[in-house]
């Protein structure tokens, strides 16, 4: 089922599956693409220095969609990794629920380990930007691409995350050590009142994922915490706006694999021209060459100021909005995304999945603030509540 | 029909660091084929960009030697563009906010002083080199230069000749080497530049058809590039020879002529944006006025300093104060032992001296103010000869030490113990009782030989009066 892109050794630890954006000494990291098939880092990430420091093993490195730009892993040069009923899963997702893995550790950069939780019962946890660091990370859209956890249960989230959240000199956007330091500790629980849920997303998915929402207020009503039902217009401005940063971050990070000095080099080339575009179009799949395409058209001349500047505005409209609407919630609660499952061949036969999709991871992403996945639902809060979101997380574990 | 010739200049200078701009590789020139290199400055995947502050302490220096406004939030942008020797196929440099801005800078042309103005300096990653491999034919990566610092200082259109141009070169050499920003060694390629020219009727306030030469390398290329650049131009103007269109050129210094750039490196969408991993660089005030104080005086104002404070003649002060390390060890000198003239021939002449055998440069002078005033000092004194000072300034291009101790330990202290040079005189004379009959037969130089006998066994740690009077007593005495 293409679980993994490389299996370790089994190891008497317990083990941490890491996905394929995470460098790793000893192992492989692809990326889930043909042009990095083989490549050994010469240096692991902060996050696995961390983990095994804390004593855990490292289980493997699990498939990944190709750069992380997909919406379940469906581009991976590997082949996608289903179950058996034809639906996707996320490889590292795979890894805990067989039991491999006590916890994954993966990147998120357009969504993907919120949603692979959301659709596998698990939890995830997508850090406050910079509180784990980027360092030794295949970079597609730093900006906003975060190293995120998704174990069983919040409780166990918040063992691995208090493991990687640390300041760390290498990244220049990693926050201050006492800031990081503030987020460690217990799962804070009975912090919260209200929570905002987003009903114009809420109803633009299925009626499966609207009932997971409706037992998710249950719970938190149950628990004391009101909700209050919204309709807010500027949240999904995040899609297109994250979709263009993303796709101009990772067209310019993506450009450094050339054929020159590391990864896929065509044999067929007669001079430098051909060595790069064979190189490229041979090692890279559809979906990556869309987002470089995109994303270099997003950075013309013509297009910079009306296309990509005015997203980075809109990124910034996003966070103050955020911000207001976090003086009046505590969270906000919305789909991972718009369906219960997903079959291998409907997500394939659609390249616009991942962005249709990304309506719910969006907002999180582009501006950095926390997001947890748990129960079939999402919960966003103001940056620096990841053990508040952990919280609610726990209260709709126990309803589920 | 007359005219005039436009020109601006983009001066690429490489930052006097110990390590490169965003990794901990070393800088220094001239090491083997990709030694200085690491996962960070090789691309790879991972690695992330952290700004080295002596990055933006040398771009700040530079802009205050340029009287440029100092942008205080800075921020680095990724320039987009496919070459074997640029590994992240970016560079990351400054476009939407560079450290300097507004500078202007003074130089002399033959009709008085011109004010060239600076449109920015901006601090970037140099790229690596490629180097063709004859045998097997292929072009190899050599990545040492990727990641170097450099400056990239832009002017406005303010020149207006070849001499011009290269007056206004040498101006920026003098003042950056002068407040040690780079060693500007055009052979090095710590320094060179890029020439933006056009050429139109004198008195039209419309520019004429602009090309680029880029890369020039020697300022004699770049005399000879801007005069043919500037023929060719006013031969297709007047006489119609060719059609100017905008482009990049290549000057081929051996066949002396420009052709131009057909390569696709030129079409330039370089795709700017923020690089989301660099935080925007805030200069506060503390940091500005660190650097602030640490600006030398200008070469000229020194100058005139050492002119009319020490009374140096021109010629001597407009030597010392061509070189910024002559002018600090002159001063150090001064401070411990104040003859102005006598420090200043010691550099001119004895310091230049030992520069030149061991081929260095003027700037490469790194021996201690101090210590050189004290060698002086001793000299003056008596306490050591020209002969033994010669050979402790020598050790002190080689370590820090100090003059009178390593006299001491090396037997350079003029001897003034009469025993011990009587005792030399004793023992000279029963070796040498020819010239002692021949002295007293009359031949008067006899004696010479005697002395320089004596001397000789001496190490001529002695003063010559004390010991000729000593050798003729006992000469006599015999
Ligand atoms: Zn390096």
């Amino acid at each position: 089922m293409n679980k993994y892109i490389t299996k370790a050794a089994e190891s008497a630890a317990k083990a941490v599956v890491l996905d394929d954006m995470i460098l790793t000494v000893g192992m492989p990291t692809t990326a889930g693409s043909k042009m990095l098939d083989g490549y050994n880092s010469l240096f692991e990430s902060e996050a696995v220095t961390k983990l095994k420091s804390a004593g855990y093993g490292i289980a493997g490195k699990a498939n990944t969609g190709e750069f992380g730009l997909d919406f379940l892993g469906e581009t991976s040069h590997f082949g996608a990794c289903a179950d058996e009923s034809g639906n996707l899963i996320s490889g590292c997702a795979a890894a805990i629920n067989d039991g491999d893995a006590f916890a994954a550790v993966s990147l998120d950069t357009n969504g993907t380990p919120r949603r692979a939780a959301a659709l596998a019962g698990l939890t995830c946890l997508k850090p406050t930007y910079g509180t784990v660091s980027r360092y030794g990370i295949v970079p597609a859209a730093c900006s906003g691409e975060a190293v995120s956890v998704t174990a069983k249960c919040a409780a166990d989230v918040a063992e691995v995350a208090d493991c990687i959240i640390a300041h760390d000199f290498k990244d220049g956007t990693s926050l201050p050590e006492e800031v990081c330091n503030s987020i460690k500790g217990n799962i804070k629980q009975g912090e919260f009142k209200k929570v905002a849920v987003i009903k114009n997303l809420v109803d633009s998915a299925d009626s499966d994922t609207q009932a997971k929402i409706a037992s998710a207020c249950t719970a938190l009503n149950n628990s004391g915490i009101a909700t209050e039902e919204i309709n807010d217009e500027i949240l999904p401005l995040s899609q297109s706006a994250w979709f263009i940063l993303m796709s101009a971050e990772a067209c310019n990070n993506i450009s450094r694999y050339d054929g020159i000095k590391f990864g896929y080099r065509s044999p067929n080339y007669k001079n430098i021209d051909e060595l790069y575009t064979n190189s490229r179009t041979e090692a890279f799949g559809l979906l990556t060459k869309l987002t470089v395409l995109y994303g270099s058209e997003c950075l013309s001349d013509d297009n910079y100021m009306p296309v990509y500047d005015k997203a980075m505005r809109i990124r910034r409209v996003i966070s103050e909005h955020l911000n207001s609407l976090f003086e009046k919630y505590d969270a906000l609660l919305l789909p991972a995304c718009s369906k219960t499952a997903y079959s291998e061949d409907e997500v394939k036969s659609d390249i616009d999945t991942a962005y249709n999709e990304s309506l719910y991871t969006a907002p999180a992403s582009i501006s950095g603030v926390p997001a947890v996945a748990c129960a079939g639902v999402q919960f966003i809060g103001k940056a620096l509540s990841d053990k508040v979101l952990l919280g609610l997380a726990q209260i709709c574990e126990k309803e589920a | 029909m007359k005219f005039e010739t436009v020109i601006g200049l983009e001066v690429h200078v490489e930052l006097a660091t110990d390590s490169k701009i965003f990794c901990s590789c070393s800088a220094k020139y001239g090491a083997e084929q990709n030694e200085s290199v690491c996962p960070a400055c090789c691309g790879m995947p991972g690695m992330l960009p952290i700004v080295n502050k002596h990055v933006v302490d040398l771009g700040m220096t530079a802009g205050m030697m340029l009287n440029c406004d100092i942008n205080r939030t800075t921020t680095f942008d990724k320039k987009s563009y496919y070459y074997p020797d640029l590994p992240c196929s970016y560079q990351t440099t400054q476009w939407f906010a560079p450290i300097c801005v507004n500078g202007k800078v003074r130089i002399e042309t033959e009709n008085g002083e011109k004010f060239i103005r600076i449109k920015q300096i901006h601090m970037e990653e140099d790229a690596g080199k490629l180097v063709h491999d004859d045998w097997t034919d292929t072009s190899l990566v050599d990545f040492n230069r990727t990641s170097v610092p450099l400056i990239e200082i832009v002017s406005q259109p303010d020149l207006s000749s070849a001499k011009e141009v290269l007056a206004y070169l040498e101006r920026l050499r003098n003042l950056l080497r002068f407040a040690r920003v780079s060693d500007c060694r055009w052979e090095q390629g710590s320094m060179r530049c890029d020439v933006n020219l056009s050429v139109r009727p004198e008195g039209s306030d419309k520019l004429g058809v602009r090309t680029e030469m880029k890369n020039m390398n020697s300022l004699s290329a770049i005399e000879r590039a801007i005069e043919y650049e500037v023929a060719r131009h006013i031969d297709a103007i007047a006489n119609g020879t060719e059609e100017l269109v905008q482009e990049t050129r290549r000057w081929d210094d051996v066949k002396g002529k420009s052709y131009p750039m057909r390569n696709k490196e030129t079409a330039g969408d370089y795709r700017y944006f923020p690089d989301p991993n660099i935080m925007p660089v805030v200069i506060d005030d503390e940091w500005f006025d660190k650097i602030k104080s640490t600006l030398p005086e200008f070469p000229e104002i020194k100058e005139k300093r050492f002119i009319e404070e020490y009374e140096l003649d021109e010629k001597v002060a407009s030597q010392i104060a061509s070189s910024r390390a002559f002018c600090d060890v002159f001063e150090g000198a001064y401070e411990r032992y104040p003859k102005a003239v006598e420090i200043a021939n010691w550099l001119i002449s004895d310091c230049s001296k030992i520069l030149n055998r061991k081929k260095m440069t003027a700037d490469m002078l790194s021996i201690n103010g101090a210590s050189l005033g004290e060698l002086i000092k001793l000299v003056n004194e008596g306490v050591v000869n020209r002969a033994g000072a010669a050979k402790i300034l020598d050790a002190m291009f080689d370590t820090d030490i100090d003059p009178k101790a390593y006299a001491e330990e090396n037997g350079f202290i003029i001897s003034n113990d009469t025993g011990k040079i009587e005792e030399v005189i004793k023992e000279v004379v029963a070796n040498d009782m020819k010239s002692v009959n021949d002295y007293k037969s009359g031949k008067e130089k006899a004696i010479m030989a005697l002395f320089g006998q004596a001397m000789k066994k001496l190490n001529k740690n002695c003063d010559p009066k004390t010991l000729r009077e000593l050798l003729i007593k006992y000469v006599d005495s015999i």
